[in-house]
């Protein structure tokens, strides 16, 4: 897998933020599951929360993992034994920013999402369109993830959530 | 010969061999839907509209029965009522948002304006303007409110009703959904931890008979057996109420069967001993908050399915959308009391049920994929004999028992 590397002493610039965020969506577009804990930090949280639920401070989210583990059991889920029928995915991210470097020389980022689902015999849609907020902080050479809610716009989620924003 | 869904040469009656047949035409037929609407949802039926934890005092949210959008308002004096989000004047719709708080309502069209118990309270320019215009003397307001629905609560949950006829709400659950209903909604003031809401392309049918299918869960959800959460090996009722109009099923967490082997767990192909979740908080009951080691779930006609696993707590509730589509929205719950242990755990157990649900995204899939290819032979019938033609209650999850007595209560209803 490819993570943007960079020297811990210089600030996050927007391009390779741009580039880390690519490089997640690559991994999911290219159908690389098991690669996907590892852009996260071991204490992660992730979860993929409607937008009605985040701006009224409601906590339930579709998709919610506290920690790389059940990131990792999510991946094995969806691989050992959710039934779904087949999708390519593609994910258009936008947008990327720093809002702040926070005290531990992490940062505060965002993005737009976009992502569009192809299946047999409809045409492409678009699955889901919304924002990342984003804790990033240097692992090593690395950046990870170490709190990561997609907020989607969505009204509602068409038929099935699947594979991870 | 196959036929088009607009065939009207159909005909319209069901199968000779009763109940263990299903005419496919039911999940398509726009009549047979508009019918199922009024004898159902806008019949003699209470219709689940939401938990009182969702609703401020001089608060309201948007709901739906049937396919009309309502509003559930509760006044400063903690009063609910129920009435359609549609201005009496022209029929605009009222409340634009989910949920929020008014003193009272005023349509966005001409601004008349109610309050929340939805009486007309004034309309600007009711003597008109410099002596013209203006509405008619004899203009009554008191006539002119929003349309009311009946309003009946249990413990924290909301019902509505278009009917004058129906019985009251806890004759209409009966003793073992109030059992099941009050363990969950009325013991402690409730908490709302959030919505998920989906579109699934299918009659709503289809979905109300998958949750009574017992015979499918090991098999097409590989998460519950791969896991040991849920196995037909282990012990379950199937009990259909009211004859067939509600139902429960209910099984006892046995973490030993996890290592156990049988004949049935060997003819489940998805049972894998070698699969472990590394978190498993998410599928384990760490905190037994109702004392009694059970898990479950029941169907209260024709809103609402309420299912527990572990501490995640949610209803789904089934809005209906055109005969070929309908919604869900899951409804997470907790308790206004909940420690920050039971608080995360109910987040994390939620990855179970809903959209994404390890144990739910199969169905809404398997649905959206049968809806055009039952469309496509709306002769053809349904086969539901698993554990025999009966419709009574059975000790197994190999029955579709649940289904049968469902069609025997809607044949019953619908007059078919």
């Amino acid at each position: 897998m490819t993570v943007a590397q960079e020297d811990a002493t210089i600030e996050l610039c927007r391009s390779k933020l741009r580039e880390f965020y690519e490089d997640f969506a690559h991994c999911l577009d290219t159908d690389r599951l098991e690669d996907f804990p590892d852009f996260f930090t071991e204490q992660a949280r992730y979860r993929i929360i409607p937008r009605e639920n985040y701006d009224a401070g409601l906590e339930h989210a579709p998709i919610y993992c506290a920690g790389r583990a059940m990131i990792h059991d999510r991946v094995v889920a969806i691989r050992e034994a959710a039934l779904y029928q087949p999708r390519s995915l593609r994910h258009f991210i936008s947008g990327p920013r720093v809002l702040e470097t926070l005290d531990d020389g992490s940062y505060r980022t965002m993005a737009n999402f976009l992502i569009v689902e192809s299946l047999l015999e409809v045409e492409p849609q678009i699955l889901m369109v919304g924002q990342y907020f984003d804790e990033i902080e240097r692992s090593g050479p690395m950046l990870r993830i170490r709190d990561r809610t997609c907020v989607y716009d969505n009204y509602r989620i068409r038929t099935t959530l699947v594979i991870p924003v | 010969m196959p036929q088009s869904k607009q065939d009207k040469n159909i005909e319209r009656s069901w199968p000779k061999e009763g109940v263990i047949r299903v005419p496919a035409w039911i999940y398509s037929d726009p009549d047979i839907y508009a019918r199922e609407l009024e004898t159902f949802h806008y019949g003699d039926t209470w219709n689940y509209v939401g938990l009182d934890c969702e609703i401020e005092p001089g608060g309201y949210k948007r709901s739906w029965v049937g396919e009309r959008p309502v509003l559930v308002t509760r006044t400063e004096d903690g009063e609910i009522h129920v009435m359609e989000n549609r201005c009496a004047h022209r029929g605009a719709m009222l409340c634009w948002k989910n949920s929020g708080k008014a003193k009272d309502i005023t349509c966005p069209y001409h601004h008349w304006a109610y309050n929340l118990g939805g009486d007309l309270m004034g309309l600007p320019f009711l003597r008109g303007a410099g002596g013209k215009g203006g509405m008619p003397r004899d203009f009554d307001k008191s006539k002119h409110g929003l349309t009311k629905l009946r309003v009946a609560r249990r413990g924290g949950s909301i019902w509505a009703t278009y009917s004058d006829d129906v019985p009251p709400l806890d004759d209409y659950l009966g003793p073992e959904i109030l059992e099941r209903l009050d363990r969950l909604v009325s013991r402690r003031p409730l908490r709302l931890v959030g919505y998920s809401r989906q579109i699934v392309d299918s009659n709503w049918k289809l979905y109300w008979e998958n949750s009574r299918d017992p015979y499918h869960a090991t098999l097409m959800h590989p998460f519950l057996s791969t896991f040991g959460i849920l196995r037909t090996d282990g012990d379950y009722d199937s009990v259909p109420l009211q004859e067939g109009r509600h139902e429960y099923t209910f099984s006892r967490y046995n973490p030993e069967l996890r290592n156990s082997t049988s004949e049935a767990s060997r003819q489940i192909k998805s049972i894998r001993s070698d699969l472990e979740m590394r978190d498993k908080e998410v599928v384990n009951s760490v905190v037994d908050e109702f004392q009694d080691g059970m898990m479950g779930a029941f169907q209260v006609f024709p809103t609402i399915l309420v299912q527990q696993y572990f501490n995640c707590l949610v209803i789904r509730h089934i809005i209906l959308k055109g005969p070929g589509k309908h919604e869900l929205t899951w409804t997470y719950f907790g308790y206004a009391d909940d420690d920050e242990q039971v608080r995360e755990l109910r987040l994390k157990q939620s990855n179970l049920v809903g959209p994404a649900g390890f144990v739910s995204l199969e169905d809404s899939e398997m649905l959206a994929l049968m809806q055009p290819v039952v469309e496509s032979r709306p002769d053809a019938e349904q086969v539901i004999e698993m554990g025999g033609h009966g419709t009574e209650a059975q000790s197994t999850m190999m029955t579709e028992n649940l289904i049968r007595a469902f069609y025997d209560f809607y044949r019953r209803e619908m007059g078919l």
